[in-house]
């Protein structure tokens, strides 16, 4: 039977406020427990909250760069249940009147095939706080410094239709918040929460399959692993001749499967109404206007032009253009060195990358910034150095603050281009290794590597590798 | 609508009410009465009204995005039953 998937996500994004949405405490990340938790937060008796203008503020840019419809009017309604991490009883959000309606984003898929997936609303919330489970004998500590920390839940339409496709979404979804710098997108730490409703339906179905909601997916890779689990799970039952139960699931990465989150699954019943402590919020076009201009560059925008006036492939201005910092450090390099765009993009995509993902670093924490990889790419550029080189002396930059000329200078790196130089020592080697030479000019033509190789080993790696090429073939075949 | 002493064993349960089961059937019947009294209002056409969010007509007001409280969590946390590492605590809540 051909099944199709269908698969809608809620990301739960914290926005990047100083303080939280409805009350003076700081929002910071790490501090010990409850020190950041004052009598708004705890849900004393008497407490007023009152709205965070920068919440607001970044609700609306977010809107702006999704092409989405603003809640002119927005009200916050009260959302009923008792967690210990929720003091009040209820969490303030937003039900009927978001502040963000309906809009789209465009993904891009491996094979370049171009997607739109509808935004169903996103509306402004305030996160619970945290509780522990396991450290206090029969008792929960419960944390409540993340207790009122802003949030931007961002509904997707069920447009998603496999794993890789959801993956894509949420990436876009983080590239946007993070280019508009309303989220630091931290998914460890939670700043970045995926929650990913999924079904199944026989293939033209028009009808939806009952979906299970899979929550505590921390990473991207994680959520791919998770739905294709949870999608397994769901067709192996009805495929049994049983009926997939609605409800929500844990996602185990150590298992690497879902788990019901409660055997005697609860009906919720929310009794969601407008919060009396709250009036509705309305926002003028002049503000409208003001935060369109302060938006930057976009994502999509950036990669069109990076295609344009770079000349780059469409997949390395996409993976140039998925992170802002990558692409501004991209820039940097490009405008500082004068090296080709190419060589720039090969440089941060391959040697910068690999060495950031071995150390488990951003690219914002690189030992060695845009400033000084520059002066790297000037003399690959210039010829000085070559690329082999280039990969010798990025390894001392990382380690050092020494600059890439410092280093060329101080270990004599530089490029040998004195033909008569390379030529000497393509002579050294011709001389040494006289069967060689005659199995090449017998027709062995393969073995010119290993000629290379040998006048390199005797450059030590600083022979100009074309001018060491052209030169190698005329002395062998003359 | 009627309420039936189903739902009002459902209602206290949601709002953590510990009710007296003798008294459920008569809670029943008050719930409907008051039920019945917001029904009169079903007989007005709103068709052309905005639902209302807030009886006070003016707009929220903002504040600035800035860190206004300081740590008072030793003050706060004298009126905790039980806390522990800065913890407050709870009787448990999973399995």
């Amino acid at each position: 039977m051909q099944w199709e998937t269908v698969i809608g996500l809620e990301i739960h994004a914290q926005l990047a406020t100083r303080s939280k949405i409805f009350s003076g405490s700081s929002t910071d990340f790490g501090a010990e427990p409850n020190t950041q938790a004052n009598a708004v937060d705890l849900g004393m008796p008497g407490v007023l909250p009152v709205l965070n203008r920068q919440a607001v503020h970044m609700a609306i840019k977010f809107a702006l760069a999704t092409n989405a419809e603003i809640g002119r009017r927005s009200v916050f309604a009260r959302k009923n249940y008792f967690y210990p991490d929720l003091p009040k009883g209820y969490q303030i959000s937003q039900m009927s009147l978001p502040i963000v309606g309906r809009g789209e984003v465009e993904i891009t898929m491996d094979d370049g095939s171009v997607k739109t997936v509808g935004l169903t609303r996103a509306h402004l919330e305030e996160d619970a706080g945290k509780s522990v489970h396991d450290a206090y004998a029969g008792q929960t500590g419960v944390d409540l410094n993340r207790a009122g920390t802003p949030l931007l839940e961002i509904v997707s339409e069920p447009d998603l239709r496999s794993a890789k496709e959801a993956v894509a979404y949420a990436r876009k979804i983080h590239s946007i918040v993070r280019y508009i710098d309303i989220c630091d997108g931290n998914m460890q730490e939670g700043s970045f929460r995926c929650d990913a409703n999924v079904s199944v339906r026989i293939a033209g179905e028009e009808k939806l399959g009952t979906r299970a909601e899979i929550k505590n997916v921390n990473s991207f890779r994680f959520l791919e692993r998770a739905i294709n689990f949870e999608v397994e799970r769901q067709i192996d039952i009805i495929e049994g001749g049983g009926e997939v139960v609605q409800e929500t699931r844990l996602y185990d990465a150590d298992k690497d499967e879902t788990r019901s989150m409660r055997s005697k699954e609860e009906a919720n019943d929310y009794r969601y109404f407008p919060d009396p402590d709250l009036l509705p919020v309305e926002v003028e076009q002049s503000l409208i206007d003001q935060l369109q201009q302060s938006l930057p560059e976009l994502p999509e925008s950036r990669k069109a032009r990076f295609i344009t006036d770079f000349e780059l492939a469409e997949y390395d201005a996409g993976v140039l253009t998925a992170d802002k910092a990558t692409a501004d450090f991209f820039e940097a390099a490009v405008e500082k060195s004068g090296a080709s765009p190419k060589l720039a993009s090969t440089w941060i995509t391959g040697e910068l990358f690999s060495r950031l993902n071995k150390a488990g670093l951003e690219l914002g924490d690189s030992p060695v910034d845009a400033e000084r990889f520059s002066g790297l790419l000037a003399r690959m550029h210039d010829n000085t150095i070559s690329g082999k080189i280039g990969k010798q002396i990025l390894d001392q930059m990382w380690d050092s603050t020494d600059s890439a000329d410092h280093i060329i200078e101080s270990e004599g790196l530089k490029q040998i281009s004195d033909s008569s130089e390379i030529e000497k020592m393509i002579d050294d080697v011709i001389a040494a290794n006289p069967s060689q030479v005659e199995e090449y000019r017998g027709g062995k033509e393969k073995l010119l590597a290993f000629f290379v190789g040998q006048v390199m080993k005797a450059s030590r790696g600083k022979a100009n590798p074309a001018q060491l090429n052209e030169l190698l073939k005329q002395k062998l075949n003359g | 609508m009627a309420v039936d002493e189903e739902t009002v064993a459902q209602v206290a349960h949601l709002a953590r009410l510990q009710i007296d089961e003798n008294r459920v059937a008569e809670y029943a019947v008050e719930m409907s009465n008051v039920l019945a009294l917001a029904e009169t209002m079903n007989d007005i056409n709103t068709d052309n009204v905005e639902p209302m969010a807030h009886p006070v007509h003016a707009v929220q007001r903002l504040r600035d995005d800035e860190v206004s409280e300081s740590n008072n969590r030793e003050a706060f946390q004298q009126c905790a039953p039980a806390v522990e590492e800065g913890y407050y605590l709870v009787p448990q809540v999973i399995e």
